[in-house]
């Protein structure tokens, strides 16, 4: 049965579901202040960042999760692997959200069930968790946008 | 202002979807250009190959692979990638070692033979290759990344889906007169309105095609040509290839997120701007000074931002600038006369040799069918996406 079916995030440590909420998993640089998402774990990246730059500088660091629609779009087609897809296909969405504390735009799928008719620049949206794709052992998934008000 | 180079020959390989070996494709380009020039292979003193990675280890050593199939002549040789700006850095290979006095004759080839649809990463399982991620976690092709501007151009600036398909009718229209494009037929705003939806809000016929293409230049140092009785040659006074300026707050290939603009505030200059802006303070030109310009129109969208950030207009005022005429031929600056990518298809290695080939070509009145009036200077620009990019100033 398919719901019995093991939920496996799709990649390890991007993002965390931890106390019912949905956030993804950076890093931030105790020099500058500069996060970074995915996680940087090399260097700080900003050039005039004093700090050691060697890695030392990066520690863990959980982004907000929520934020305003920079922009979105669908898609019709499938697209080619390593993408795994459904079959039949089911066009999905993808949002880049602007994170108002952090200063950047990250992007996500967005939540089935919404389309680019659900969605405008500006509104204001949270991160979910929902399933990128399956097998016959698992479920995996993903951080996934949703509109607020949903 | 740094030395100008003289631009001796340009040729090209038509663009299409020839089904044959990509190397075919430079050797007829690179022929085309030495003709073209009024030199010979064993002229040529340095090549310079832009590479493919679609097509195995030949496309990873272009250069080599191109120096071998016009025979091995013991010319010094480069081969270099830099996504869409790979043509771009192989004429900036050879014009750095022209205006360095290494040598004086130089051939630039950049070729490809491209699959069908979306463009893929490449093979292997590559879990720590954000190229690779971007397709396993989200889904993001190529043409997402192309309606979220296109998307974010709408609500920022007004621009509407008939602004976007204006910009693939007048390309079409510039391309007919091109023997070199791949598409020579004329577009209405219905056809790319009933064109299917690819990514929203874009359809097929806002989105380049991939193509089978090749071009190649030959280069000189300006001294060399004029002892080759070449008195007034087009001449390269400026190539631009910076990097983004951290914050790079603009979405880009392959990138899950921007960097953050909460330490550092974002640059003056977006990247495809800064791009621009080092050619013109490195040819001592303006955007006012130019007859043409030929951009990257990834997606007709994208040819909206090009306006303002190679400075034809103010941020916002592209979709003006568009329905005044402006850009279309005959217009105060024709933009992509050669018809384009929207009548190219993109040609990865290849295009950015190509645009320096019109631009070649409109600067000595030679582009039949297409030509811009009394054509003194031009720009060709160039997101290679991934970080790279370029741009190229000719004058004449």
């Amino acid at each position: 049965m398919s719901t019995t079916k093991q939920r496996r995030p799709a990649i390890e440590g991007w993002f965390t579901t931890a106390d019912g909420e949905v956030r993804l998993l950076g890093t931030r640089c105790a020099s500058c202040g500069t996060p970074y998402f995915p996680r940087n774990e090399l260097a700080c990246r900003n050039p005039r960042c004093d700090g050691p730059k060697d890695g030392s500088e990066l520690e863990d660091h959980a982004l907000s999760g929520r934020g305003r629609v920079w922009s979105y779009a669908d898609s019709r087609y499938k697209p080619p692997p390593p993408y795994i897809s459904p079959d039949p296909f089911r066009p999905y969405t993808v949002a880049a959200v602007e994170l108002e504390t952090e200063r950047m735009v990250v992007l996500g799928q967005v939540a089935p069930g919404h389309t680019v008719d659900d969605l405008a620049v500006g509104m204001e949206v949270e991160l979910t968790e929902g399933t990128l794709y399956e097998d016959d052992e698992a479920e995996y998934t993903i951080w996934m946008w949703r509109p607020v008000s949903a | 202002m740094s030395k100008p180079i003289a631009v001796l020959g340009a040729g090209m390989h038509p663009w299409g979807k020839w089904g044959r070996n990509f190397v075919e494709y430079g050797l007829a380009a690179a022929r085309a250009a030495l003709a073209d020039a009024g030199l010979t292979w064993p002229d040529v003193q340095y090549v310079a190959g832009a590479d493919t990675i679609r097509n195995g280890y030949p496309g990873f050593i272009a250069g080599a692979t191109f120096a071998q199939a016009l025979g091995w002549s013991g010319a010094r040789v480069s081969s270099c990638y830099a996504a869409c700006a790979s043509g771009a850095q192989a004429i900036n290979a050879a014009r750095a070692q022209i205006l360095a006095g290494l040598c004086d004759v130089a051939l630039v080839v950049g070729a490809d033979a491209a699959p069908k649809g979306f463009f893929k990463p490449v093979g292997g399982d590559r879990p720590d290759d954000p190229d690779w991620l971007r397709f396993r976690l989200l889904g993001a092709t190529n043409p997402i990344y192309f309606a979220l501007y296109a998307r974010r151009r709408m609500a920022v600036h007004g621009a509407t889906l008939d602004d976007f398909a204006a910009v693939k009718v007048k390309n079409a229209r510039h391309g007919l007169g091109n023997p070199n494009a791949r598409y020579r037929k004329e577009v209405t705003l219905e056809d790319v309105r009933e064109s299917a939806v690819v990514a929203d809000p874009l359809r097929l016929l806002d989105i380049c095609a991939t193509s089978d293409g090749g071009a190649a230049l030959v280069l000189s140092s300006m001294e060399f040509a004029r002892r080759h009785g070449v008195a007034e040659p087009v001449r390269i006074p400026a190539l631009s290839t910076v990097t983004p300026t951290f914050p790079k707050t603009v979405l880009d290939l392959p990138d899950f997120a921007t960097d953050s603009a909460l330490v550092v505030d974002e640059p003056d200059r977006p990247f495809r701007s800064a791009i621009a802006h080092a050619a013109y303070e490195e040819a001592g030109i303006g955007p006012d000074e130019l007859s043409l310009a030929e951009v990257y129109d990834l997606s007709t969208a994208l040819e909206l931002d090009w306006y303002e950030d190679i400075g034809l207009c103010e941020p916002g005022g592209a979709e003006e600038l568009l329905r005044s005429g402006a850009t279309a031929l005959g217009g105060r600056i024709p933009v992509n006369p050669s018809g384009g990518l929207a009548s190219f298809g993109e040609a990865i290695p290849a295009q950015a040799i190509a645009q320096v080939c019109e631009l070649t070509w409109q600067l000595r009145g030679q582009a039949e069918g297409r030509q811009v009036d009394g054509a003194r200077a031009g720009i060709a620009v160039n997101q290679g996406l991934f970080g790279h990019g370029s741009a190229v100033i000719a004058v004449r």
